[in-house]
């Protein structure tokens, strides 16, 4: 896949007391992303082309993708497309790429959501929304060893956006 | 296209009354904060100041005050190199999230090309990552300030 046709539309950097293997470790585990990340399990098969699956505690698939670049522990890209009926079609591939960097002795990890195509604010607020509060949660499980509990919803200016584009919303 | 601000979200497993104290403590902010100093009394139209390492680096003045839901203050960075920027805006919204507080921070009303965007996009990410870490678990984080790669910052 080309993802040089990509532009950087949400950026989020978060600083966390860790080590860049343990940071990797949350990213790319069901075991610690069921905690972090509203009871959903992330599986990748982390070699380039292998599949990336974020899947729902019933067990249904919420997003697929594939691993587009592969450095541990510094660095993954992955193809990140949410499941919702013709979501692909009308806005093309999600990219979300994940850097993770010593800073003295804490980490720096900084999230990219990427896209090949502008897109509009009131679509983009679903990933301005749920970003912090997963990368919230991954710091203080890390730091504390729980995770915060945070109720998260699509926001509504969202799902009447993708609605009107004719995308399936739950 | 956005206009240029800084939006920076985190959720700390806090009261807002902490959270209150210590975005307006100098005691705290000088753990999460490089050891700088917030000083002002808090109250509308009273004076706003940094102070790092013994020297006022940042000016304003109290935009609003309504503890423990908002704060909201203009800020002005007194070095040469910032001397010819108006004044931009700072503001600190709190709300109840379950057992967490949502803080949302946004800074804004800066110049289009503004240098000093550039430098505070990458400073407040770290300051807020400490400053939930202090609250979560007692101990603020030890970012190196070159570490941000901010110009004339060492």
């Amino acid at each position: 896949m080309d993802i040089s046709q990509f532009n950087p539309a949400i950026v989020y950097t978060i600083y966390i007391a860790s080590t860049p293997e343990k940071v990797w470790q949350a990213l790319t585990g069901a075991e610690f992303s069921r905690k972090y990340f509203s009871g959903n399990a992330v599986e990748v098969d982390l070699k380039i082309g292998g599949p990336f699956v974020v899947r729902q505690p019933d067990g249904s698939v919420h997003i697929s993708g594939e691993v587009i670049e592969c450095d541990p522990p510094r660095r993954l890209t992955v193809t990140f497309n949410v499941n919702w009926p013709a979501l692909i079609e009308k806005l093309g591939p999600t990219l979300v790429t994940y850097e993770i960097e010593p800073a003295g002795d804490v980490v720096k990890l900084t999230l990219i959501q990427s896209h090949d195509r502008p897109i509009s604010d009131d679509i983009l607020s679903g990933g301005r929304s749920g970003w912090p509060a997963i990368l919230s949660s991954l710091k203080s499980l890390l730091e504390t060893g729980e995770a915060l509990i945070i109720k998260m919803a699509p926001p509504q200016r969202m799902l009447e956006a993708l609605k009107k584009m004719g995308i399936g919303t739950p | 296209m956005r206009k240029p601000e800084f939006v920076y979200v985190t959720y700390i497993e806090t009261t807002p009354e902490k959270l209150w104290e210590a975005l307006t403590s100098s005691e705290f902010s000088r753990r999460y904060w490089w050891g700088t100093k917030v000083l002002s009394n808090w109250t509308v139209g009273s004076p706003f100041a940094l102070e790092w390492r013994g020297k006022v680096t940042d000016t304003g003045v109290i935009a609003e005050a309504d503890p423990p839901r908002r704060l909201s203050y203009t800020w002005s960075n007194a070095s040469e190199e910032f001397r010819n920027e108006r004044p931009s805006r700072v503001t600190f919204v709190l709300e109840p999230y379950g057992k967490l507080v949502k803080l949302t921070l946004t800074h804004e009303d800066f110049e289009p090309g503004s240098k000093m965007l550039e430098g505070i996009s990458k400073g407040w990410p770290a300051i807020m990552s400490s400053l939930k870490s202090m609250l979560e678990s007692g101990q603020a984080l030890d970012v190196p300030l070159a570490s941000l790669k901010i110009e004339g910052v060492e």
